[in-house]
């Protein structure tokens, strides 16, 4: 497309602004710079590149106009609207530390653009045509501010950190969860086991993976009625609540009802979807589970695909703020020391952004706006992938106490067998914790900590022996543009 | 069988000066304390006996501690825990929960299956005699 933008002299008005023809995006009130944001309108935040020879101005203006109500040439029926207030305005831009050629451009957008408690509309308008625009080279959406009259158009997350605790009746420290290895093949017979082992082993939680649904090798049913056996005879052993969660993911949303409704039939505490079912399935499962005082876990398959590039795609960060809105109760938020990608002040900004009442800006962790969430639940975070007994102290120190940590290798692998690796995880979490409170410096003491409670504990000892060393060091890419940080590392 | 409700049932039993420390916490913390018993630890039971109201205006840790020895010496055979509540907005419930007291024999719980159409089977949680 080599359309020639006319370049306008004074801004455009009545007949001249709307005579037929190509202008710039800019010129057609898609820039304001004196613009004012307004506490009710949506504002976002994108990083731009913008091809060569693309003012980032204009390209700002672009993403303005082709996320709201432009299209490439002027159309008269703009004037049966009242077309300037539902034009979206980039107001601000400015360079991206240390990255030439990059851009963020802040845009706000008239609340009434969107559908109340839709973030399948929300969405489609944000990220819509926009990332395939040829003026640019590639685009990021880094952060979005929602009003409190937005945000209270979601129900948000059914059960919420407070009142899964409560139910669970499991309190001041981290929950310990794992998942099921390996993750395809197993018989609902042999699964269930892992999870018996498991969770009379001292785990709160086991988990379904991502892509367990309803295979030849154990179809649903099967492994439901196994799973919820063991949870049982788990309970029974230890006089505590467990849960695994039964991902209920399949093709239809008749067939994610059908399963979720048996696993409450089952008596289970919780169910799990996986992000690639899509928004709007997940809005309906939220209902679903909020109906039926159910636990919502979302795992996310899929998100690495377009959250880890920092030039293209969408922020984890906004995805965690759509799907608090669109009511999940535990989101795989990153572990910053495990075997997946997550920078430490990242990933902080990540679980900022699901558990906090009101986040401020707070650019070192990757927050740009200040977004209240007017009351939402509370998200809990997960812990997921590559964590293992003796980073214990890290992960307190970087994730807190609301949040569910995941050893899925690092208790199925262990020496002396599953349960012994569970028991490992629950005597170190409560170790360090109790240390933690006593006001003992973790960060510094936590080997000792950990070394002086294996001394009366051989699983710890053995978990220790086998992993004590294991870190994944590799440099992140998915960093703040506003301090150099080290990666994570032991 | 060890009941493993609570933060700290994983390690071996607290000593009084470890009960403290954690008491300590909580008072710093801006969180009101409680001691509550049982002799029916079955996991659904939410509502343990209040030994007394939550301590909302006690800031001290040696005087907490007393009453938790109180309800150990009345209710020996019986569980007791220590609540930590904290009324912020947004909280306002429970932040640390753990036992202080198990009776001498913990008799466990037994599964009872009533097996239904289709396999399904109704689970009860029930006290071993």
């Amino acid at each position: 497309m080599t359309i020639q933008r006319i370049a306008a002299r004074t801004p455009k008005a009545g007949a001249d602004r709307y005579r037929a023809g190509v202008l710039k995006y800019a010129d057609m009130g898609y820039w304001d710079s004196d613009y004012e944001p307004k506490d009710t309108d949506v504002l976002a935040l994108f990083r731009i590149t913008p091809q060569d020879g693309v003012e980032p101005k204009e390209a700002a203006a672009a993403v303005a106009g082709e996320s709201s109500t432009a299209t490439w040439t002027v159309v008269w029926t703009d004037r049966l609207t009242a077309c300037e207030r539902y034009r979206a305005k980039a107001y601000r831009i400015e360079p991206v530390p240390g990255a030439p050629g990059q851009y963020f451009a802040y845009i706000a957008y008239d609340l009434d653009l969107f559908e109340p408690g839709s973030i399948a509309n929300l969405s489609a308008s944000i990220i819509g045509n926009v990332f395939g625009f040829k003026p640019l080279k590639a685009l990021r959406l880094e952060d979005m501010r929602f009003p409190t009259a937005y945000v209270k158009t979601f129900a948000g997350p059914p059960t919420g950190i407070i009142v899964e605790r409560e139910r669970l009746d499991k309190f001041g420290r981290p929950l310990l969860g794992a998942t099921v290895k390996p993750k395809l093949g197993l018989s609902g017979r042999n699964y269930g086991r892992v999870v018996y082992e498991a969770l009379q082993g001292g785990l709160d939680f086991t988990k379904d993976d991502e892509n367990i649904n309803s295979q030849p090798f154990m179809h649903w049913r099967d492994r439901f009625l196994y799973c919820m056996e063991a949870v049982n005879r788990a309970q029974a052993a230890t006089g505590e609540v467990k849960g695994h969660y039964l991902n209920v993911t399949a093709a239809t949303m008749e067939d994610m009802y059908e399963r979720a409704d048996f696993a409450r039939e089952l008596g289970s505490v919780i169910v799990m979807i996986d992000l690639v079912i899509g928004y709007t399935a997940i809005q309906s499962m939220s209902r679903w589970a909020r109906k039926n005082d159910m636990i919502l876990h979302l795992h996310r398959a899929g998100h690495g695909t377009y959250t880890r590039q920092k030039t293209h795609g969408v922020s984890f960060r906004v995805i965690a703020k759509w799907m608090r809105l669109a009511g999940v109760d535990h989101l795989h938020a990153g572990t910053v020391v495990g075997k997946l990608e997550g920078d430490p002040s990242t990933v902080q900004g990540f679980y900022n952004v699901l558990r906090q009442p009101l986040n401020t800006v707070d650019l070192p962790r990757g927050i740009f706006f200040e977004q209240n969430w007017a009351g939402l639940n509370g998200v809990m975070p997960v812990a997921s992938g590559g964590i293992h007994a003796g980073q214990m102290h890290q992960l307190l120190t970087y994730l807190g106490d609301d949040t569910v940590l995941q050893f899925g290798g690092g208790t199925i692998g262990h020496p002396m067998g599953i349960a012994a690796g569970a028991t490992a995880n629950r005597v170190a979490l409560e170790a360090m914790v109790l240390a933690r409170n006593e006001g003992r410096d973790i960060w510094n003491e936590g080997p000792q900590i950990l070394a002086d409670v294996a001394r009366h504990c051989t699983p710890l000892k053995a978990a220790l022996d086998t992993w004590g060393e294991v870190t994944f060091n590799y440099a992140s890419t998915d960093t703040p543009d506003f301090i150099p940080t080290p990666t994570a590392a032991a | 069988m060890r009941l493993t409700q609570g933060a700290f049932s994983f390690l071996p039993d607290l000593t009084d000066a470890q009960i403290a420390a954690q008491i300590e916490y909580c008072l710093q913390q801006g969180w009101a304390t409680s001691v509550e018993y049982t002799d029916d630890p079955h996991p659904r039971n939410t509502y343990w006996e209040m030994f007394g109201m939550p301590m909302f205006d006690m800031k001290d840790a040696a005087g907490v501690l007393q009453e938790v020895n109180a309800c150990r010496h009345t209710f020996p055979n019986h569980y007791v825990r220590v609540n930590a509540f904290d009324a912020t907005r947004g909280v306002e419930s429970v932040r640390l929960s753990f036992i202080v007291n198990r009776p001498p024999e913990e008799p466990g719980f037994g599964l009872i299956r009533e097996e239904g159409a289709g396999r399904n089977i109704r689970y009860t949680l029930g006290r071993r005699a």
